[in-house]
């Protein structure tokens, strides 16, 4: 277990032009720098929202990760909705998801 | 000169990048437009500098080393950190008040251990309120933050304390200055449960807040703000400071929960300066 460094992944990652640069060109040379395990690791290589989400990734830091991934709003939500359903509960932190996973706004909801 | 203007505001990214997917749009619309009465009043105010006290979101500070308040001492500062696109506010240069700065915090020490920056990258909890505040980016800020994300977080006596600490730093020098405090009251952002509110609490925080109830603020407690209010809830501690650093009693310009695509319930109020108000 190295959420610590996890997160310090994605902290710089979000902030440094420069990491975004080594992200896009080299992400083993990148991924080689952080203590991490072949989970954590996979998950990085991967862009797995919502196995991120459940092992404890800061909320902030996850929103502002799967921002720099592209991914939509609602498609976002759902997929730490989608983690939660796969893998249990948040496993560590202050983000946990406190209801069924029902969505909070009248524009996200499924037609 | 001295403190000139206090006031809150939120700042939740979707404030700005989720604005097109609004369906409430008259009560967005209502909501931007105090937020611009806010931006005319901070400009009546002739202040030279605008502190912001922020709850930033892991664009400086981390666990490496976090300190629980911090001012920014540099002379310029960028932002956002987030994807242009996706906060919808370009990346720019904001100018900073790096002398002002130096001479608040040296007085602020006097009686808060606070930490100093000369390098801050601005996040959405700063951004999103310049962007309305002052949409040219000529205003020079004063970044300060207090952490509210990483735990242990400060306990609510001293970001009352630090709000105190600023006023006397802020009564301390020539320049007018104006302060604005920026967070969040309950909700759960960056979780699947986004959007969700507990207007009742917001109603029960905001009415202590005007009143500017010292004790009443302070009697909240971080186990009963997560249960009830969620991790968001701990950005109160960006009001406190201010409610200290006024010093008077508040007004509440807007307040909805109706808005919950952007995962808070808007908020913008001012204080009254006088402390025997
Ligand atoms: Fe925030």
């Amino acid at each position: 277990m190295s959420l610590y460094y996890l997160q310090k992944f994605l902290y710089q990652l979000n902030r440094e032009e420069s990491a975004q640069k080594k992200y896009r060109a080299d992400l083993e040379q990148l991924l080689e720098e952080y203590d991490l395990t072949d989970e954590e690791s996979n998950a990085l290589r991967e862009g797995d929202i919502g196995l991120l989400y459940v092992l404890g990734v800061n909320g902030q830091i996850l929103m502002h990760y799967a921002a720099f991934l592209g991914i939509e709003w609602f498609d976002y939500l759902d997929l730490m909705r989608e983690g939660i359903a796969k893998h249990g509960p948040v496993r560590a932190g202050v983000y946990a998801m406190t209801g069924g996973g029902e969505s909070f706004t009248e524009e996200g909801k499924k037609q | 000169m001295s403190l000139v203007y206090a006031g809150v505001l939120s700042h939740a990214p979707g404030i700005t990048g989720r604005a097109d997917l609004v369906k409430n749009t008259a009560k967005r619309d209502e909501f931007y437009a105090k937020l611009d009465i806010q931006r005319q009043e901070i400009e009546a105010s002739g202040a030279e500098a605008l502190i912001v006290i922020a709850a930033e979101h892991f664009a400086n500070f981390f666990m490496s080393n976090m300190p629980a308040y911090c001012i920014g001492i540099g002379s310029e500062y960028e932002g956002p950190i987030e994807d242009p696109e996706w906060l919808r506010i370009p990346k720019t240069k904001v100018p900073g008040a790096a002398d002002l700065g130096t001479r608040l915090t040296r007085e602020v020490m006097k009686t808060v251990d606070v930490a100093y920056a000369e390098e801050w990258k601005f996040d959405h909890g700063i951004m999103v309120p310049l962007h309305f505040l002052t949409p040219k980016y000529d205003l020079p800020i004063i970044p300060v933050n207090i952490n509210c994300q990483g735990p242990p977080l400060t306990p609510l006596h001293r970001a009352w304390a630090f709000g105190e600490a600023l006023r006397r730093a802020c009564d301390s020098v020539p320049e007018k200055i104006a302060v604005v405090g920026t967070g969040g009251i309950s909700h759960w952002p960056a979780t699947p449960d986004s959007g969700k509110i507990n207007e009742p609490w917001d109603r029960e925080f905001l009415d202590r807040l005007m009143r500017n109830d010292r004790e009443a603020l302070l009697g909240y407690d971080d186990m009963q703000t997560y249960r009830d209010a969620g991790q968001g809830g701990f950005e109160i501690r960006t009001f406190i400071a201010i409610a200290a650093a006024a010093g008077g009693q508040g007004e509440l310009q807007f307040y909805t929960a109706e808005l919950p695509i952007f995962a808070v319930g808007c908020t913008v109020a001012r204080f009254s300066l006088d402390k025997a108000a």
